[in-house]
């Protein structure tokens, strides 16, 4: 049963195209893969560091006062994050901007506190986070393939033939983002709508 | 004046919150699909930005410089916001209990909004004095109130339009936003 809480959130209940959570990183940062990379590598660890330390102290939280508790749990691994990466890694630093701090009211992370952690053991919690975590990464990458590509025609920076010619501007700019994000959604419907029907 | 009229300005049009900084993204997809109810989040989402971009800046200016504890600014920030919806809830609740009733449940939500903590975070950031904050958190609010009434305004109709089943819902509401964001980039250049 363990092993299912690492995977389910890679494929079955992903947290970008099944249950829709973090929509706002997941347009903002998603403009080259480098900053995909960024965003969901800090967000996998601040998920890390939360899902464990609440299920560690869900016993002690009173039920009445859960919610701001678990918002100051994750304020300060956010706050550990966004500073260990302004020291090592200025440039992505400066890339993702305020969208590190904002990692705070990314609804991923208070929603599996929320929804597991604050119900399950640590180890448990840590098997959720990293695949809630890699399920996130898979879901920015996705998203960020197609605006790099197409609005840049590059991929982690690196000029790729055909697609270096012209690239369409609008696609790393915010527009481009809504479009990709809902042809995808689109085209996810698309295929279980094709196996249900089947 | 001018140049405060130019910070509300572009916070409204130029760099909007939703649709050019994409800030808020969730109740905008989220609470879009009905006029009345995109009425009442984008008021109430306007009052607290408000409150919560004059207090935040308040507190940082007063309280964390002075004890050298700018480190501190996104935990102090998420509780300030998050015990001002709190308050925001209990005094309309106590005062008007019909706005209440209408806001309700949208109210509790506004504390995970990030154009909320976005714009504390960004008043800080460019270095604004306080009025030049309290003019870019009102439009910032308004910028968002603006973007969700029409967006709110387009889905009424677009219930009506015959679309391919696996474009219903979620999906178009993202494109027509991307287009809604096209225009909005018409704006540019207007400051």
């Amino acid at each position: 049963m363990t092993i299912d809480n690492l995977f389910k959130g890679i494929w079955k209940e992903n947290p970008t195209f099944v249950i829709a959570l973090g929509i706002c990183p997941t347009l903002a940062v998603t403009t080259s893969m480098t900053n995909a990379l960024g965003m969901g590598i800090a967000a996998t660890c601040v998920l890390i560091c939360s899902n464990l330390f609440i299920s560690l102290i869900r016993k002690i939280v009173p039920d009445n006062i859960r919610i701001p508790v678990y918002i100051m749990v994750i304020a300060t691994f956010v706050t550990i994050i966004d500073k260990l990466i302004q020291a090592y890694s200025p440039a992505l630093s400066q890339s993702l901007g305020i969208f590190i701090p904002l990692i705070v009211v990314n609804c991923i992370i208070l929603g599996r506190a929320e929804a597991f952690a604050s119900k399950n053991s640590p180890i448990d919690s840590i098997l959720d986070a990293i695949g809630m975590g890699i399920g996130f990464l898979i879901g920015l990458s996705c998203i960020a393939f197609f605006r790099e590509l197409l609005g840049e025609g590059k991929l982690y920076g690196f000029p790729i033939p055909y697609f270096k010619e012209d690239p369409a501007l609008i696609m790393i700019m915010a527009p481009g983002g809504f479009f990709v994000f809902g042809l995808l959604r689109a085209l996810k419907k698309h295929l279980e709508l094709r196996r249900a029907g089947k | 004046m001018m140049h405060l009229l130019a910070i509300l300005i572009t916070a409204i049009f130029l760099e909007n919150f939703v649709l050019n900084q994409i800030l808020g993204i969730c109740p905008f997809i989220g609470v879009s699909n009905k006029m009345d109810s995109a009425i009442g989040m984008g008021l109430a989402v306007t009052f607290v930005m408000l409150i919560a971009g004059v207090s935040t800046w308040c507190v940082n200016q007063y309280v964390l410089i002075p004890l050298k504890l700018e480190y501190l600014q996104t935990i102090a920030f998420i509780l300030i916001i998050a015990s001002l919806v709190q308050f925001i809830e209990m005094v309309i609740k106590k005062t008007a209990p019909n706005l209440y009733q209408a806001l309700g449940v949208f109210l509790p939500l506004i504390t995970t909004n990030c154009a909320v903590l976005g714009v504390a975070l960004l008043n800080i950031k460019k270095g604004y004095n306080l009025l030049e904050t309290t003019f870019n958190s009102l439009g910032g609010g308004l910028g968002f109130f603006l973007a969700l009434i029409i967006m709110a305004s387009i889905r009424e109709r677009l219930d009506l339009a015959e679309l391919p089943e696996s474009m219903k819902g979620a999906p178009i509401a993202l494109i027509t936003a991307g287009i809604l964001a096209t225009a909005f980039m018409g704006f540019s250049g207007l400051v």
